[in-house]
């Protein structure tokens, strides 16, 4: 156990690290450019601290953080996959990282070449017509992929449908996004054996609402990591009345090549490029949403796009009057665009499906060799993730999903997703990806065994668990109970 | 297959383990109707020095602006940034984590974000700040939402001074949300306190405000904040240029509820505009109603009670609330944040007020070298930062003619955003451009302005003639 103290409590005063370019130009008075009202009064208290004490903290801290290039993973519904170093080389190149949005079309060939033919392979990927790569994240993609519908519905005449149908199985995102489109969240059961949408409820759902749908939001696999092999009949009762398919592309690490969202008769699909397309996911971001649409929703697209004119030159282009207008500022998160791009050309067709079929292996066998210890929620076949349940421990042991994943920690390993989805209790969901050798997922079958073993001879281990790592488990009630969001000059302890 | 570890024969071992044959045996749900059943259409693999080749080349099609001069700005602007902070931020447990749900074994990520909020509550000079937002443009929504509250209805008042992206982003979620936008024209430059008066009324959910402003105006916030505090309205300030801090008023001293705002600039990479890095600064009272992560400090549950770090308030956010979250925003911006912050330890105290100087005393040498050359005029009287808008003599594009043929990129043509400014440009000053950058440009100026006169003079003498 440790402490790295904060970077403010470290230097002294009148220590520095940068030194500024030399005031080559004539100056002026500041009280003459600037009304002195409008200045500063208080500096800002910055930290005033040295070169090596800044590389030695943040060392520091990079060491007191677990991450993929450090071991395994198994978060689900994030696909935690391993980063391919030359992306990263390649994003940062002069002619990529050190270009401005605001530039002429003329000085970004490259970078608009770039977004153009992503978007193609995104689209052939998907099976949608047309991608904008405007959305910054999942989330994002969702909102701007609801957005669409809104135009679309609106468009028809049908501005009226305020609902949209999710499963009880979604990710949060999915109600917060309709939510923030104005549309009331309204819940799908899923079926209990198949794991998949329960057809009754969904019919009953459509008879009693379908002309006030607007939409349903699916992930297929869905959060269980199951296929729903009712898709195409679900697509149709759900177009019958009146409703579009929106397809929340987290999973889409199971479908590459396999299957696409558009041929399953969805007709907005995002992407999470920091999932599929193996960008790092930065502690948190920036990751990338991009939209595939069908042709009916093109026309309200956010703009503008990337185009390739009759000479072989690029240009943006706006989109037309239905558009629904920006969703950001700029053009979308090319620094994350370009790392993408580099995954698919690397991968080509046949890699993309033999990363997909890859990871539907590394999961099954994963879930095959866990059942021996750990009920597995849905013991059918899955695809990239599935969900184990620790309910028999906690009933038998009182050894709570928490605790296990807690305990994962001090064998330097991170824990799967846990009380996700929300309709399994005690849930684990573990998300393998196929970058994991066959090695790493033996130890990491190792680890539960002998974790499952102690929930029976010692669970006092587990229940305190974590014990290796640089704190123990934290007081997350106190941290909510009194906030702490900042570190404030002399401060009292407040705890 | 570049990124997967198991050969095909250990694949097949791990089927047989399992009784399985196939890889097919595996894609049994996925009905035959709705398969691919062919190659996607995508060009073939590439071996890795290929795809170098390939990216590098397309990169080198880009002209940046490390090697051609540039004057843009306008949301998007150059700092120089010191090595120590790609150093840091690229190193691999922070590029290859996520999001810290596992605080014990995250405490790294966790406390350079608490530094991150910490950092931003310092410049901004308000009591708490989140862990970051998508860029600017989403935080000024984030904002709105914010003061609109559960339902989101109501009405905005924005300047037209706020940048034009920004609020072509707000507009779009008016639509969706079912907000209303009411945009004040700008006066020389700046927004007018009368009209502003004007369009706040008491049902006015926010005034949004930028500073300085999309023109590098300096606003008089003192003044805007008691229009906006007329009635019920939150006051938001907008600052797309961070360094203008380090000099101008922070939003805490000119009664702001809420800063939000762009810090790419700070310590990361312009990568064609994103990703970027939003944040959102509010006073305490806000705290529970603000969007996005927050991490807190806590101690450990047993043992010794020693301090750490955790992802709290989370019951405002998707995963928990779902349909009633404060905010959809599950994945941010959390690597530039820590880039921002190791930027903003190096900058330190005295750095901040330094680089706030540079770029101000930069600009307005600019300025004076630019509107002295006959037929260029300032657009605007009145105080500005870093960014100033000029009359040109040409036309906008005909003038981009002219940086092209001097191997520059000027400054930013307005006629698209702004009609009334059809003729004018907004340059950008940073400190990372030199006397030598500024008198480069004004020398490609100074030929069109000696083009002109000689034109002028001549269309004179002709005049002359003809009487």
């Amino acid at each position: 156990m440790s402490v790295e103290s904060l970077i403010f409590e470290k230097g002294a005063t009148g220590r520095r690290v940068s030194t500024m370019p030399t005031m080559d130009v004539p100056t002026e008075p500041l009280a003459d450019m600037i009304p002195e009202k409008l200045l500063r009064m208080t500096p800002a208290p910055l930290p005033e601290v040295s070169e090596i004490e800044i590389v030695r903290h943040y060392t520091h801290l990079a060491q007191r953080n677990f991450s993929v290039d450090a071991g395994f993973y198994p978060l689900g519904s994030c696909t935690m996959k391993y980063n391919p170093k030359v992306n990263e080389d390649m994003a940062v190149l002069p002619g990529f990282a050190r270009i401005h949005p605001l530039q002429p079309d003329s000085t970004v060939q490259g970078a608009l070449q770039l977004m153009y033919e992503l978007e193609q392979y995104l689209a052939e990927i998907s099976g949608m017509t047309r991608v904008t790569l405007q959305p910054s994240a999942g989330a994002h993609g969702e909102l701007t992929g609801l957005m669409l519908i809104k135009a679309h519905h609106q468009h028809q005449g049908e501005g009226h449908r305020n609902l949209v149908l999710i499963p009880d199985n979604a990710h949060g995102t999915n109600p917060a996004s309709a939510t923030l489109a104005d549309y009331k969240a309204v819940e799908v059961k899923s079926d209990v054996t198949t794991g998949g949408i329960d057809m009754a409820h969904l019919q009953v759902l459509l008879q009693a609402h379908g002309a006030n749908i607007a939409a349903i939001m699916m992930t297929n696999p869905n959060t269980l990591g199951l296929f729903d092999s009712n898709i195409a009949e679900i697509a149709q009762m759900v177009h019958e009345v009146g409703g579009q398919l929106y397809y929340d592309g987290a999973n889409a690490n199971a479908v590459l090549g396999i299957t696409r969202p558009g041929d399953m008769g969805f007709d907005v699909v995002h992407f999470n490029l920091h999932k599929t397309c193996s960008t790092p996911h930065g502690g948190g971001g920036p990751g990338a949403g991009p939209i595939g649409v069908k042709a009916h929703l093109v026309p309200f697209l956010p703009g503008p796009m990337p185009a390739k004119n009759d000479d072989g030159t690029y240009s943006w282009q706006d989109t037309g009057p239905h558009s629904i207008g920006k969703v950001r500022a700029n053009l979308g998160n090319f620094g994350v665009l370009v790392r993408a791009y580099a995954y698919i050309r690397t991968n080509g067709p046949d890699g993309l499906k033999h990363v997909s079929e890859s990871a539907i292996l590394n999961a099954n066998y994963l879930k095959h060799e866990l059942a021996a210890d750990y009920d597995v929620a849905y013991p059918q076949i899955c695809q990239h993730e599935f969900v184990v349940t620790a309910q028999r421990q906690k009933d038998e042991h009182n050894i709570t999903a928490l605790d296990i994943a807690k305990r994962l920690l001090d064998f330097g390993m991170y824990a799967p997703t846990v009380y996700f989805p929300l309709i399994v209790h005690e849930a684990l969901m573990i998300e393998p990806t196929e970058t994991e050798t066959r090695e790493t997922l033996d130890s990491f079958v190792s680890v539960m065994h002998i974790i499952a073993d102690e929930i029976r001879t010692n669970p006092e281990i587990v229940r305190t668990a974590p014990h290796t790592t640089v704190v123990g488990r934290l007081d997350q009630a106190l941290a909510a109970r009194k906030p702490n969001l900042r570190w404030t000059n002399g401060q009292e302890a407040t705890h | 297959m570049h990124y997967v570890p198991n050969t095909p024969e250990e694949q097949v071992a791990m089927l047989e383990q399992m009784g399985l044959e196939r890889m097919e045996d595996l894609l049994t749900t996925v009905p035959q109707a709705v398969r691919v059943n062919r190659p996607l259409d995508l060009p073939q693999a590439l071996a890795e020095p290929d795809l170098k080749r390939l990216l590098t080349r397309m990169a080198a099609k880009n002209k940046n602006i490390d090697a051609t001069l540039s004057f843009l700005g306008a949301g998007t602007y150059d700092h120089a940034i010191p090595s120590v902070v790609p150093h840091l931020q690229r190193r691999s447990e922070f590029v290859t984590s996520y999001t810290p749900y596992q605080a014990e074994v995250s405490q790294g990520m966790l406390q350079a974000i608490y530094e991150f909020q910490t950092m931003v509550c310092q410049i901004t000079g308000l009591d708490i700040a989140n862990a970051s937002l998508y860029d600017g443009s989403t935080a000024v929504v984030e904002a709105v939402l914010l003061a609109l509250g559960p339902g989101g209805r109501g009405e905005i008042v924005i300047s037209q001074g706020v940048d034009p992206q920004y609020r072509r982003v707000l507009h779009t979620y008016a639509f969706a949300r079912g907000f209303s936008v009411k945009e004040v024209q700008t006066r020389n430059g700046v927004t007018p306190l009368d009209a502003l008066d004007a369009a706040v009324s008491p049902t006015t959910a926010a005034v949004i405000m930028q500073q300085p402003n999309f023109f590098g105006r300096v606003e008089d916030m003192h003044a805007i904040e008691r229009i906006a505090h007329k009635g019920k309205a939150l006051f938001v300030t907008t600052i797309t240029e961070p360094a203008s801090l380090g000099v101008l008023a922070s939003p805490a001293e000119y009664g702001a509820d809420i800063a939000v705002g762009e810090l790419m600039s700070f310590g990361n990479t312009m990568s064609y505009g994103a990703p970027a890095l939003g944040f959102m600064a509010a006073k305490q009272k806000f705290m529970r109603l603000l969007p996005g992560r927050l991490v807190g400090q806590t101690v450990e549950e047993g043992g010794e009670r020693q301090t750490g770090y955790v992802l709290t308030l989370q019951t405002r956010e998707q995963h928990i609330r779902r349909e009633r979250a404060t905010s959809n925003i599950c994945t941010n911006q959390s690597l530039l944040a820590v880039g921002a912050t190791i930027y903003m330890a190096a900058l330190g105290k005295q750095g901040f007020r330094e680089l706030g100087e540079l770029c101000l005393q930069k600009a307005h040498y600019a300025f004076r070298q630019i509107t002295a050359l006959p037929g260029f005029e300032a657009a605007f009287t009145g105080p500005f930062y870093d960014e100033f808008v000029v009359k040109l003599p040409i036309a906008a594009t005909q003038m981009q003619q002219h940086f092209e043929q001097a191997g520059i990129i000027g400054g930013l043509p307005l006629g698209e955003s702004y009609p009334e400014l059809a003729n004018c440009m907004l340059f950008c000053v940073t400190e990372t451009r030199t006397k030598e950058d500024i008198d480069t440009l004004v020398a490609v100026l100074k030929t069109v302005s000696t083009a002109i006169d000689i034109h002028v003079v001549a269309s004179k003498e002709v005049a002359e003639v003809k009487a």
